[in-house]
């Protein structure tokens, strides 16, 4: 090999090389993005890595399976939770069970309600500490570090979702601290779905053998939510409110 | 004058004393009890200067941003300085953190919302877990 064949030959393998990284990062790219649109969020969180705006964690309820007289969601919501369960006025409630009859009718309806994780949610709006927030992926939150207890976003709150804690606290969970003197309502158990679990309202409504909540990323058009609310007609409380709630009922008049 | 003489003589013996012992009880530190052994995730000395800011750094990255399992977790403090004998780090003056705060005589109040008891206590204590109990 002559010495001009030998630095043709060097400098073909390096364009080659560098067209090959030039071409990979792009193909990366694309696929990334286009997974992004195409899959929604199917790709589990790693816990480590920050809450992500392409998903969307929602709730659907069935009415129709929602039995009345059962709490087997609000009491596994007090346990995972740490909540005493005691209802006097005061005392905090993540869900309430509201027993609904058309007088006109007849039809009776009996429906969880906890906060309803809207996508413009009037407790963030209102706040002036900044303590309410909605985090990327949609659920709506207290940061007891900077809630003065105001209970503003109490007043705001057009589905009564939030409560205010007067008395000391006791038998807090490692995962769930909650005090005197802060504003709290349903997390979506966000302590388990960061881990890639399920709300325990959801896991206690199936283990009754009822199944009327479904978990799931409204944005991934493969999850179960998704695909159901494709189907069926459902509908968000006080849709006329535009607060677009990421708990949806089948079952009731939208 | 002979009295004045007596009396700034047992101020200073007084003084002299009270300076000796005070050097000998800041060195011993508090007592606290037994707790899991094992390395920190910082050094001791850097913890003992700067956990709450540790703390606070790493909270915002939990609660606002969802990330989870972070370095400088409050509830992986607990789990590792709970007590050996009840699995806690509040209820007396030799539990890990009600101890220091009280020889540094700093107010403690991350357990009036937080759990003051190890993931893996004792099944019969952590039933009687009573955060701010303390006080």
């Amino acid at each position: 090999m002559n010495p001009v064949d030998k630095r043709r030959r060097e400098f073909l393998g390096s364009a080659a090389g560098f067209a090959g990284a030039m071409i990979a990062p792009g193909v990366f790219l694309y696929d990334y993005a286009n997974a992004g649109v195409s899959d929604g969020a199917s790709r589990p969180r790693s816990p480590a890595e920050p809450a992500s705006a392409s998903v969307r964690w929602g709730m659907l309820i069935d009415t129709t399976k929602c039995a009345s007289g059962c709490r087997e969601c609000v009491d596994a919501c007090n346990r995972e939770n740490g909540l005493p369960g005691t209802t006097r006025s005061t005392d905090s409630q993540w869900i309430r069970k509201v027993d609904l009859k058309d007088l006109r009718t007849g039809k009776a309806l009996s429906v969880p309600v906890m906060c309803q994780h809207c996508a413009e949610p009037p407790c963030v709006d209102v706040c002036p500490t900044g303590a309410s927030f909605k985090r990327a992926d949609g659920i709506v939150l207290v940061d007891r570090h900077t809630c003065i207890g105001c209970r503003y976003c109490m007043m705001a709150c057009p589905y009564k979702a939030r409560s205010f804690v007067h008395e000391p606290t006791t038998g807090q969970k490692p995962d769930v601290p909650r005090g005197k003197g802060c504003v709290e309502s349903c997390t979506l158990c966000v302590h388990k779905v960061d881990r890639g679990g399920t709300p325990s309202c959801v896991e206690a409504c199936s283990a009754a053998g009822h199944g009327a909540i479904v978990f799931g990323d409204l944005n991934d058009p493969q999850s179960e939510i998704a695909k159901r609310i494709r189907e069926v007609a459902t509908a968000q409380l006080r849709a006329d409110l535009r607060t677009d709630n990421g708990v949806r009922y089948q079952g009731i008049p939208g | 004058m002979k009295a004045g003489f007596v009396r700034g003589a047992l101020v200073a013996a007084l003084l002299l004393a009270g300076s000796a012992a005070g050097p000998a009880a800041l060195a011993a530190g508090p007592t606290l009890d037994p707790a899991r052994s094992g390395p920190c995730v910082e050094d001791p000395k850097v913890m003992r200067r700067s956990h709450m800011d540790f703390l606070k750094h790493d909270r915002d990255d939990t609660v606002r941003r969802g990330i989870r399992g972070v370095k400088h977790s409050l509830s992986a403090c607990v789990d590792c300085h709970a007590s050996k004998a009840d699995g806690r780090v509040l209820g007396s003056d030799r539990h890990f953190c009600q101890g220091c705060h009280a020889f540094a005589a700093v107010k403690l109040d991350c357990f009036d919302c937080h759990a003051s008891t190890a993931r893996t206590a004792p099944a019969a204590t952590a039933a009687a877990s009573v955060p701010g109990a303390a006080r």
